[in-house]
């Protein structure tokens, strides 16, 4: 596997050594670099995403999707960019206009940060406490602050509506996200991503952990396509009964962010769970096949982690089309009477397994 | 592993600062090239062009209140547990029957919620 943390130690060594900056500047223009870096990964991967939806949907209901600009219609995106740069941005009278301002802030720094945290490769990963996932949940749930205050500044009954039945739904779910996380974090004895992911080098979770991590993983996926305010879950911007939820009010790139951070965060939730459940950047070793566990190391880390990810969000995504949406009782149902109770149960389970040691050695 | 001998800290500030940068930015040239124009309707609230009636910072559904609350319990268990599950594989059996009376309370409080009807869509 190709370490990264070669290259950033020769830049580092660069700057300071060679080029014989002062910490504080070499610092300085590193952490620049860094944000350029995800500023540049974080909308190339949006991009991406929404065309990837398109193309998937456009499959799953035989028709071509997006095909007159470019090949395959992969410029389409770029023209929806600058189109929605160039519209105008409405500001309403009626708005609470410092709270409406506010909120695309909170939406997209939540995302963001939740976004840097992510293992990229073998050293290529932005930030990397101790405590990882306990922080990526606890950033990740400001997100339901910038929804809220969108919502509610915004002085619409749809937005309200649309504001509160999310607001309703992203905590519900954010709990089995949490205790999913927890289940593996009991199994791996570590919050930290790189300890997860190097806790993975002979096998993954989902195969060591076996029948807890499995029933974690699909407690996770659902909690996550719900996270997500993604179909069957999208009852908060059901477009026949609420236009479009709590950025109703929002136009042109004011109403892009949201739209934005919403496939960003499917990245990111596909990323989380190919980090805890599915080995992060790590190839699929299989204990014994010394020559196929070589071959696998020859494909880049980076790849593993994109390859895993893109998978998880195309199951995702065929929720949407095989599901249909749900009621609001019935989504708080779901979680609240079956998710989180399995969701515990499955915890006690995992830690029984975990002090009888039961598991696979990974 | 610290990527560039950085503080985590200084690096997670920087990803705050990006996100503002992103918004800020996008912002800022939607507003230079955008075109603008100011008529009396544009302002107004939309409601699929029915004008709206009232005030729409309203109070709302206590419903919305209830889960909230029942969260605020569940999400404290969760931060909680995050300590106890990190060394959960050190201690062996201590950490079993640690956890099975902490969740065994949580869960008669759940279970009194849930019958007095709390999870229950009204």
């Amino acid at each position: 596997m190709f370490d990264f943390s070669v290259v950033t130690t020769w830049f580092n060594d660069l700057l300071t050594v060679s080029a014989g900056m002062p910490q504080w500047l070499a610092t300085t223009i590193e952490c620049v670099i860094v944000g350029a870096l995800l500023l540049l990964g974080y909308t190339v991967l949006a991009m991406f995403y929404i065309m990837y939806e398109r193309w998937v949907c456009a499959w799953f209901q035989c028709r071509r999707g997006p095909l007159r600009v470019g090949p395959w219609g992969s410029l389409q995106i770029f023209a929806d960019v600058i189109k929605m740069l160039i519209k105008e941005v409405v500001d309403l009278w009626k708005t609470d206009n410092f709270l409406h301002k506010l909120a695309p802030y909170f939406v997209l720094i939540a995302s963001v940060v939740v976004f840097a945290c992510l293992p990229w490769g073998k050293g290529l990963q932005a930030i990397d406490f101790n405590i990882g996932v306990f922080f990526m949940t606890a950033v990740s749930s400001l997100g339901v602050v910038g929804i809220l205050l969108a919502g509610w500044s915004s002085n619409s009954k749809y937005t309200l509506i649309g504001a509160m039945r999310s607001g309703a739904q992203m905590i519900s779910y954010e709990l089995s996200i949490g205790i999913a996380m927890l289940t593996i974090v009991c199994l791996a004895g570590t919050m930290s991503v790189t300890g997860l992911v190097e806790a993975q080098q002979n096998g993954w979770f989902i195969f060591t952990g076996h029948i807890p991590a499995i029933i974690a993983f699909i407690i996770y996926i659902i909690a996550a396509t719900a996270e997500t305010n993604r179909g069957p879950f999208d009852l908060p911007e059901a477009e026949h009964e609420l236009t479009a939820g709590y950025h109703t009010e929002y136009s042109g790139i004011h109403f892009g962010f949201f739209y934005l951070a919403e496939y960003l965060n499917l990245f990111i939730v596909s990323g989380i769970a190919s980090l805890l459940f599915l080995g992060g950047w790590m190839p699929l070793h299989v204990a014994g096949w010394d020559g196929f566990n070589a071959v696998m190391d020859y494909i880049p880390s980076t790849v593993w982690f994109l390859g895993k990810a893109i998978l998880v969000s195309f199951i995702i995504i065929w929720f949407k089309w095989s599901f249909p949406r749900v009621r609001i009782d019935q989504m708080l149902a779901l979680e609240w009477r079956y998710l989180m109770p399995i969701g515990l149960f499955n915890l006690v389970l995992m830690a029984i397994i975990v002090s009888m040691g039961w598991h696979f050695a990974g | 592993m610290v990527l560039l001998g950085i503080q985590n800290t200084t690096l997670a500030i920087t990803a705050v600062i990006t996100g503002a940068v992103l918004v800020f930015a996008a912002l800022l040239i939607a507003r230079l090239i955008g075109p603008r124009s100011f008529t009396q309707k544009k302002g107004e609230t939309y409601e699929c062009g029915i004008p709206t009636r009232g005030e729409s910072m309203a109070q709302f559904h206590v419903g919305y209140y209830l889960f909230a609350i029942l969260f605020l319990m569940f999400d404290v268990e969760t931060v909680f547990l995050f300590p106890w599950a990190s060394i959960a594989k050190s201690i062996g059996s201590t950490a079993l029957l640690a956890v099975g009376t902490f969740l065994f309370i949580l869960v008669l409080g759940l279970a009194y919620a849930w019958k007095k009807g709390a999870l229950r869509w009204k």
